[in-house]
């Protein structure tokens, strides 16, 4: 059992590999995809992401349009953003659409480390929630 | 700048002699079309008139010696030469001729074929004067009536003889009668105009038959000059214009008289004649001129007027241009950097992450290696310079775009009292003291809090570091004026050289030796406070100081009640 399973989102090939590295050295399972679209192929194909780092700028779809298909095909992932300078009131509108934090690029390896598992915390706690829920459900319909 | 004076010197010269032309040239124009029709109309009035004056007299004349002819005449026909030779006779017809017709006739005397005088009534003793020799006696003889010239004759004094023939063939005998000089010369005296102008008689041979004119050079002789024609002229009158030797131009009217024998002659100075029209004209030039005066020295003041106003609008506009050039330029240095810096953070970014992950191996596998340590060291460098490199960025990021750019009404005392808190600490190692103006009735602003925080904590901060090696006073005042808030940040550092004083707020212009400044403080300041629609400038002496002012418009009335939510996306 690994601490996080990420989805790594940047249209950077070289940030990605570099932190997918890093991120696997301290037990993390990670995934990788360059856009959006193949970003959504990633988390159809791994149901188990509990975390994405979802870069705001990117060729193509935009990243907060991601981030609302995102939340829509698995609501309970938690997406940290990854946004340059310019592009923070968008990372604040992205919190209002949901997303867990965002943070400065390029960021502090420590910080993202943190962020991560903050944020999978969070992912636990609502999807033994939703177990729960689900496990009341269940229970209530035999009842 | 000479050239730029030279041009708008051409355009004051160019306005006023236009302005000059398009208003005289008409005033000529109409001036002298009028001018030249009232000479002509007045010229041909003056001689109308003399010539009208010169005929009336000249028929009046005729008349007279007509009329004195005819009473002559009569005289001869009533009487006989028996009745007439009688003593006495005479005496009682010249004094019924005196009581009847004037003393215009002196004397009366009976002349036989012979030429002797043989019966005379009059003051004269001229009885049996010899007239046989006379001209006029000659003259008389071809006809029945005569008049002679002007002559002194027997009497030495002048005097002309109407005589009248009569009797038969074989016994004629002659009445002559002698008209006053004085009351003839009189009459033609009459005719008197202006100063110059007056009237003599001369006969064929061009003798005064009237006095010549007194005070006047007697024989002053005319130039043959030209005849002036005129409508309506009345037939038998000339007019002649000649210049005199003593250099006036007169005009001369003439009229014959007495067949033809005589000519009655009016002579005048054309000044003379026309002197109210000269002097009409002098009145009219004189207007003419000062009206003229008048429109060149207000074309000229007023041109230079305009050209004076024009120059200041032109000076304006090119200082507002040289502004916005300015402005213009810093924006796009701005647009520029944000881009730059958009790039460069994704490469620095990979920089730091493969550092990192290098850094993991080394700390993981690598504690063999013999230099590990070293490695490790380099690694660690390349981060915190990728790290340096990433503030560089996200400042140069910042002054193109702020991280929290919503307005707010922002109250500047306690802001800045505020900020002035978070630098005491630096102040008292920079031997730095606080003076502070800040009251508290400042109207709000509307503004990011943030960004007008990073505005002051830069003019403070750059004005401590100023006076970092000497220490001073650091004074920090705010209030209103014209309706804008005015802050000012002075301190009493060093200065800032000429040379540097207009590059300060270019980003990266700094004086810091390399490291320490990024020199992009003030560059944002100045985009912080021009996106708020104000203004920040400087002024610096070296060696007594630098003043940053920084002026903020106050919101319109109600402006706070709306909520300005402003989301950018990029």
């Amino acid at each position: 059992m690994t601490d996080a399973i990420v989805l790594l989102v940047d249209d950077e090939e070289g940030f990605v590999e570099a932190m997918s590295k890093r991120l696997s050295k301290r037990n993390m399972t990670v995934y990788k995809a360059f856009d959006g679209d193949q970003a959504l192929a990633r988390l159809a194909e791994h149901r188990d992401i509990q975390v994405v780092i979802l870069d705001m700028k990117m060729p193509g779809k935009d990243g907060l349009v991601v981030l609302q298909e995102i939340k829509e095909a698995a609501p309970m992932v938690e997406v940290i953003m990854l946004t340059g300078h310019a592009t923070v009131p968008t990372a604040v509108e992205g919190i209002q659409y949901g997303a867990y934090d965002y943070l400065m690029k390029p960021c502090d390896f420590n910080t993202l480390n943190e962020k991560i598992l903050e944020a999978v915390e969070l992912f636990k706690r609502h999807d033994e929630e939703a177990v729960e829920a689900r496990v009341g459900d269940i229970a209530q319909r035999m009842i | 700048m000479p050239p730029e004076k030279k041009a708008y010197d051409k355009l004051t010269r160019n306005i006023a002699l236009s302005v000059i032309t398009v208003s005289i040239a008409p005033l000529i124009m109409v001036g002298g079309l009028i001018f030249d029709q009232f000479r002509s109309i007045y010229h041909e009035k003056v001689y109308a008139h003399l010539a009208e004056v010169v005929d009336k007299h000249a028929v009046n004349i005729d008349d007279f010696l007509r009329e004195k002819l005819y009473e002559t005449q009569y005289l001869a026909g009533v009487h006989t030469y028996g009745e007439l030779v009688e003593p006495g006779v005479m005496e009682r017809v010249l004094r019924s001729m005196q009581s009847q017709f004037g003393r215009i006739f002196v004397d009366l005397g009976v002349v036989d074929s012979t030429g002797h005088q043989v019966a005379y009534a009059g003051p004269y003793a001229l009885l049996g004067a010899d007239y046989s020799q006379a001209t006029w006696y000659l003259d008389s003889r071809s006809g029945t009536a005569s008049i002679s010239d002007v002559f002194e004759g027997l009497r030495q004094s002048p005097h002309f003889i109407i005589a009248a023939n009569s009797g038969e063939a074989d016994h004629p005998w002659t009445l002559r009668a002698t008209i006053d000089f004085l009351a003839f010369s009189n009459m033609v005296e009459n005719i008197r105009m202006g100063e110059t102008g007056y009237a003599y008689i001369l006969n064929e041979d061009g003798v005064f038959q009237t006095r010549p004119p007194q005070n006047r050079v007697k024989d002053m002789a005319l130039e043959p000059g030209r005849i002036v024609r005129f409508k309506g002229a009345p037939s038998g009158v000339t007019i002649r214009e000649s210049k005199g030797d003593d250099g006036e131009t007169y005009l001369t009217v003439s009229s014959l008289l007495k067949n033809g024998q005589w000519k009655l002659i009016y002579r005048q100075a054309e000044s003379d004649a026309f002197s109210d029209m000269v002097h009409a004209e002098y009145v009219t030039l004189a207007i003419f001129l000062l009206g003229g005066l008048a429109i060149v020295v207000m074309a000229v003041l007023i041109s230079r007027k305009l050209v004076a106003r024009w120059r200041s609008l032109d000076r304006e506009s090119e200082l507002i241009n040289k502004q916005m050039v300015e402005t213009g330029k810093l924006a796009a240095i701005g647009e520029l950097a944000a881009g730059i810096a958009h790039e460069i953070n994704n490469p620095v970014a990979i920089m730091i992450e493969e550092a990192g992950w290098a850094g993991d191996l080394l700390a993981d596998e690598g504690r063999e290696l013999r230099s590990a340590e070293e490695i490790d060291r380099a690694l660690r460098q390349v981060r915190t310079q990728g790290k340096r490199c990433k503030d560089i960025t996200h400042k140069l990021l910042s002054f193109a775009r702020q991280t929290d750019s919503r307005a707010n009404p922002v109250h500047l005392p306690d802001l800045i009292r505020e900020i002035v808190g978070l630098s005491e600490q630096q102040a008292r190692f920079a031997h730095v003291d606080f003076t502070l103006d800040l009251p508290e009735s400042m109207p709000l602003v509307n503004g990011s809090a943030t960004e007008l925080q990073q505005v002051f904590l830069n003019l403070i901060n750059n004005a401590m570091q100023a006076m970092e090696l000497s220490g001073g006073e650091l004074s920090v005042a705010c209030r209103e004026e014209h309706g804008q808030a005015v802050i000012e940040v002075r301190d009493t550092g060093p200065g800032i050289p000429a040379a540097n004083l207009s590059r300060i707020f270019e980003p990266f212009f700094t004086t810091k030796p390399v490291g320490k400044g990024s020199g992009l403080g003030l560059s944002i300041c100045y985009g912080i406070i021009h996106r708020m629609g104000g203004d920040i400038d400087v002024d610096s002496v070296v060696g007594s100081g630098t003043r940053f002012t920084v002026r903020l418009p106050f919101p319109p009335p109600g402006h706070f009640q709306e909520s300005k939510k402003e989301i950018r996306h990029d």
